[in-house]
């Protein structure tokens, strides 16, 4: 391609970032030194463009090594991949957290969404305020943003740092004067309140080192691998039939379907991508997954790639989540020394390797379609489905996305067999089940119960609602789900009960409301988490969700445009064309929890 | 031996309860007009593969979930399609409402006037809209807080060279300025979509002026614009001046004389003075493309002296 690129050049620093992840330029066309036998032969070509799916490690290399992407450094990237700049900018202008300006050297992510607000939250970013300046300035070589959810739920207020050059940090709870002392040490994954040995899908957290595999195999690790291999790739996707298992991210596919799919469909190329960009707010339990049982996620890919004929993985982590990147990465690493991944996978002549990517700051990137683009090298904008992932997944082949609890669950069908699997929970809803409460409750933290535990009961381990407050309304299912009134906390917690109380399970989350909260602030906060969050590709999205904070915005200033009723018709027409034409699930999804709230009458100043 | 065409297969489908078979590949949207439909349709151009972005076609497919964008969505045996239900007839109207309470519409054409009155589309019920005001870079994530209007894109338009303006007000992010740079017809790759939500825009790599850009002044871009975001520098000083007047113009066609591919152009004509010149969208040479030269390298005829 016959590109024109910046004329501003990187400075060494730039160069040695993106040079770690892309090499030394081959050539003075990639952006090196010019030698007399360039002027005779061309490289780059295809072999550069088919690398574009290296432009997001790039553009992290570079925002970890200096704080930001400049002009020099952009460039830089697109030339060694031969990107356009001009999409190269709008990858980088994508993500929250590249940034394409200049930013200070430290620079701390503050969540203000609605757990961390029931926290102390504002008041912790008017502290940071009054010492650091307004978010976004730089006065002290310190700079602070607010940001949504950064899945610390279980232990708010959260704040990420970033400090150019050394790394991302999470804090939590924060308190303001920790924040002048930044070296922080790596927080535990857990608490977990529950009996470990009465669990299963959280057995090993914070009782077995995630550092070690040999840690991990004196304690049932790569098992499942083992039977994996004596049923054959039929006899383990039979197992997963059997076992009833459902997805966990939020859409309840079976799992065997899903990977019958992909074993059954044509061509040699086929991917297991295990989805760790969980970021819905109030959402946490992929977060403690991977940061203290990492091999198990390691394993459950392999057992993926065996039973569907993959020979890659990505494991796709959520850029918040500096800690679980670390454990993966050490663990693809000490389970490809041990011949658990790559060529031969424990002797069994199957091949299966797996790569870790780290997001950027988007939650759109957990809706799969997104997911590819962004493994891509692209904007990470969803796609319409049809084709679906098993047919046209990442770089267009067969693709198999999982939650990380899901593959978590798939082990244990194998650990334990498919039957007892099944014979946990209700007729349709099988298996443990991992939640999040969080909120106004005595004991935020990850909870694994048998499907179909009420709400109640959940609400119960997690020691009720604290300072013996009473319940004003849970959440179930994080921003993209519904309320629930105290009337339904008897509620099953399955996927048909879920649907019975007009809500869904979502993502795991619970969040509780005590009988205090401003509900009309915290819907705000939900509105304006899908307004920053659309990818803004599709209207009804991009424009709606904006339009349904202003009502909303509007209604709590009481300054209605008309009558009030009209402002609820409004309401009820944004959420419906939402629901109703938008692309993805982030559209689709993003009134559920307004429209929710207004049924239940949570709404002050909604009163017509 | 007779070399043989792919066989045809024929697919059948119902719009409105009414019986229509077409050719299989072809689109929900194709069925629908067929069948007598009048949906309305953006960011779709006959010339480009669908963006999907601006989601006006939607229709109602029985056994789905969700509605179904029709321009893009092939067209399955026994599909059952409703472009008149309730759910379709609504979310068309608030699509409209939507975008025109975000862009400046007024020069989208006369079929997006004869859409919105048909759905009696009245995008003034979000509230009045934001004046234009410089946007800032694009900031993903970070939060604009809303005020009293109803956010807009507006800002000031970009003028930065002779031959073209940008006027974003009017941009509803269609994608096919960005799809005609790129790989559909230019492979210049100038601009892109930056920025995220609300807040993302076209631009080129940091907003630098076109001039600066890669950009090759083909205005392949323009041709392919549905609502006037994107114009030649004399259409849009005169409609600023309120002189341009279509329906007063001789539209004359001819071959480009500067090399031997052979375009067609259309000279747009009005008192006697060239306005504009553009090429068929239906020319299996160009598909409305051209080069610089094609579309700029007419302002010699103007000169005052003589060829």
């Amino acid at each position: 391609m016959d590109l024109r690129y910046l004329l501003d050049r990187p400075t060494a620093a730039e160069r040695a970032a993106v040079d770690e992840v892309l090499g030394p330029p081959p050539s003075g066309w990639d952006g090196g030194e010019f030698t007399h036998l360039d002027g005779h032969v061309a490289h780059g070509g295809h072999e550069a463009r088919a690398r574009r799916h290296l432009l997001l490690p790039a553009l992290h290399a570079v925002q970890d090594a200096v704080g930001s992407v400049s002009k020099g450094a952009l460039g830089y990237i697109s030339e060694r991949l031969t990107v356009p700049p001009a999409e190269a900018y709008g990858v980088a202008t994508f993500y929250a957290l590249i940034d394409t300006r200049p930013r200070p050297a430290t620079l701390l992510h503050v969540c203000d969404d609605i757990v961390c607000s029931r926290y102390g939250a504002d008041e912790l970013k008017q502290s940071i305020a009054a010492e650091l300046g307004p978010s976004g300035g730089d006065e002290s070589g310190v700079g602070w943003l607010p940001s949504p959810c950064l899945g610390q739920c279980d232990r708010a207020p959260a704040v990420m740092t970033h400090r150019a050059g050394v790394g991302y940090h999470n804090i939590a709870p924060a308190q303001p004067a920790m924040l002048s002392d930044l070296q922080v040490d790596e927080l535990p994954a857990g608490p977990i309140h529950q009996d470990r040995s009465t669990l299963t899908l959280l057995r090993r957290i914070g009782v077995v080192d995630p550092g070690s595999l040999d840690a991990y195999r004196a304690n049932g690790g790569y098992e499942g691998l083992t039977r994996a291999i004596t049923l054959g790739p039929r006899g383990v996707i039979e197992a997963m039939d059997i076992s009833g298992l459902r997805g966990r991210g939020g859409a309840a596919f079976p799992i065997g379907l899903k990977w019958r799919g992909v074993a059954d469909a044509d061509g040699e190329d086929k991917y297991i991508i295990a989805n760790g960009d969980e970021s819905e707010p109030g959402t946490f339990k992929d977060r403690i997954l991977m940061e203290g049982d990492p091999f198990a996620i390691v394993e459950a890919m392999t057992i993926a790639g065996f039973a569907t004929g993959a020979t890659k993985g990505f494991v796709y982590v959520r850029g918040e989540y500096p800690v679980a990147e670390r454990r993966l990465t050490e663990a693809v690493s000490q389970a490809t020394q041990a011949g658990l991944l790559g060529s031969d996978v424990a002797g069994a002549g199957f091949v299966f390797d797996i790569e870790i990517r780290r997001g950027a700051g988007a939650y759109i990137c957990g809706e799969e379609t997104a997911l590819f683009a962004s493994i891509e090298g692209l904007r990470g904008e969803p796609r319409q489905k049809p084709p679906f992932p098993t047919e046209h997944g990442v770089f267009g082949k067969p693709t198999s996305v999982n939650n990380i609890e899901t593959l978590v669950a798939a082990l244990a069908v194998l650990d334990g067999g498919a039957e007892q699997f099944a014979a946990i929970g209700t007729e349709r809803s099988t298996g443990p089940k991992l939640f999040c409460i969080s909120g106004d409750v005595a004991r935020p933290g990850l909870y694994e119960v048998p499907f179909g535990t009420t709400l109640r009961d959940l609400m119960d381990l997690a020691g009720g609602v604290r300072q013996g407050k009473a319940v004003g309304a849970v959440l179930v299912g994080g921003a993209a789900g519904s309320f629930v009134d105290p009337d339904t906390l008897d509620m099953e917690l399955t996927f048909e009960g879920a649907a019975e109380a007009r809500t869904g399970l979502g993502s795991g989350a619970v969040i509780v409301f005590d009988e205090t909260t401003d509900f009309g602030s915290v819907l705000r906060r939900i509105a304006q988490f899908f307004r920053d969050e659309s990818c803004g590709q599709c209207v009804p999205c991009r424009i709606g969700t904006v339009r349904q904070e202003e009502a909303l915005a509007r209604l709590a200033a009481g300054r209605p445009l008309g009558a009030v009723a009209e402002e609820m018709q409004r309401l009820d027409d944004l959420a419906r064309v939402m629901a109703d034409a938008s692309i993805c699930g982030l559209g689709q999804t993003a009134a559920s929890a307004v429209q929710s709230a207004i049924r239940l009458g949570l709404m002050a100043g909604a009163a017509q | 031996m007779t070399m043989l065409e792919e066989p045809i297969t024929i697919v059948s489908a119902r719009v409105d309860g009414a019986d229509v078979e077409l050719p299989a590949g072809s689109t929900v949207l194709e069925a629908c007009r067929e069948a007598g439909a009048d949906l309305p349709t953006l960011c779709y151009g006959p010339t480009m593969t669908a963006a999907n972005a601006c989601r006006v076609c939607m229709v109602e497919v029985e056994g789905s979930r969700t509605l179904v964008p029709s321009c893009s969505r092939k067209l399955d045996e026994g599909m059952e399609i409703w472009t008149g239900s309730e759910r379709a007839v609504h979310s068309r109207r608030l699509v409209m409402e939507l975008l025109a309470s975000a862009s400046e519409l007024d020069r989208a054409g006369p079929d997006l006037e004869r859409w919105m009155g048909e759905a009696r589309a009245r995008p003034g019920r979000f509230g009045p809209p934001e004046p234009a005001t410089p946007r800032v870079p694009p900031d993903p994530g970070h939060h604009h807080p809303p005020n009293t209007f109803a956010a807009s894109v507006a800002e000031p338009p970009k003028i930065e060279d002779e031959l073209y303006v940008r006027d974003y007000s009017r941009c509803i992010l269609c994608y096919r300025c960005v799809d005609a740079c790129g790989v559909e017809h230019q492979n210049t790759f100038a601009i892109a979509v930056a920025g995220r939500g609300f807040d993302a825009r076209i631009s080129t790599e940091f907003d630098v002026t076109l001039p600066e850009s890669a950009c090759v002044y083909c205005g392949n871009c323009i041709a392919v614009c549905p609502t006037g975001a994107l114009a030649g520098r004399i259409e849009w000083d005169m409609r600023g001046q309120g002189t341009w007047d279509e329906s007063s113009q001789e539209v004359t066609r001819t071959v480009c004389s500067y090399c031997g591919v052979g375009c067609n152009l259309d000279l747009h004509v009005q008192e006697g003075r060239i306005v504009s010149v553009t090429s068929p969208h239906d020319h299996d040479v160009t598909l409305g493309n051209l080069c610089i030269k094609g579309r700029f390298g007419w302002m010699y005829v103007d000169s005052g002296r003589g060829v």
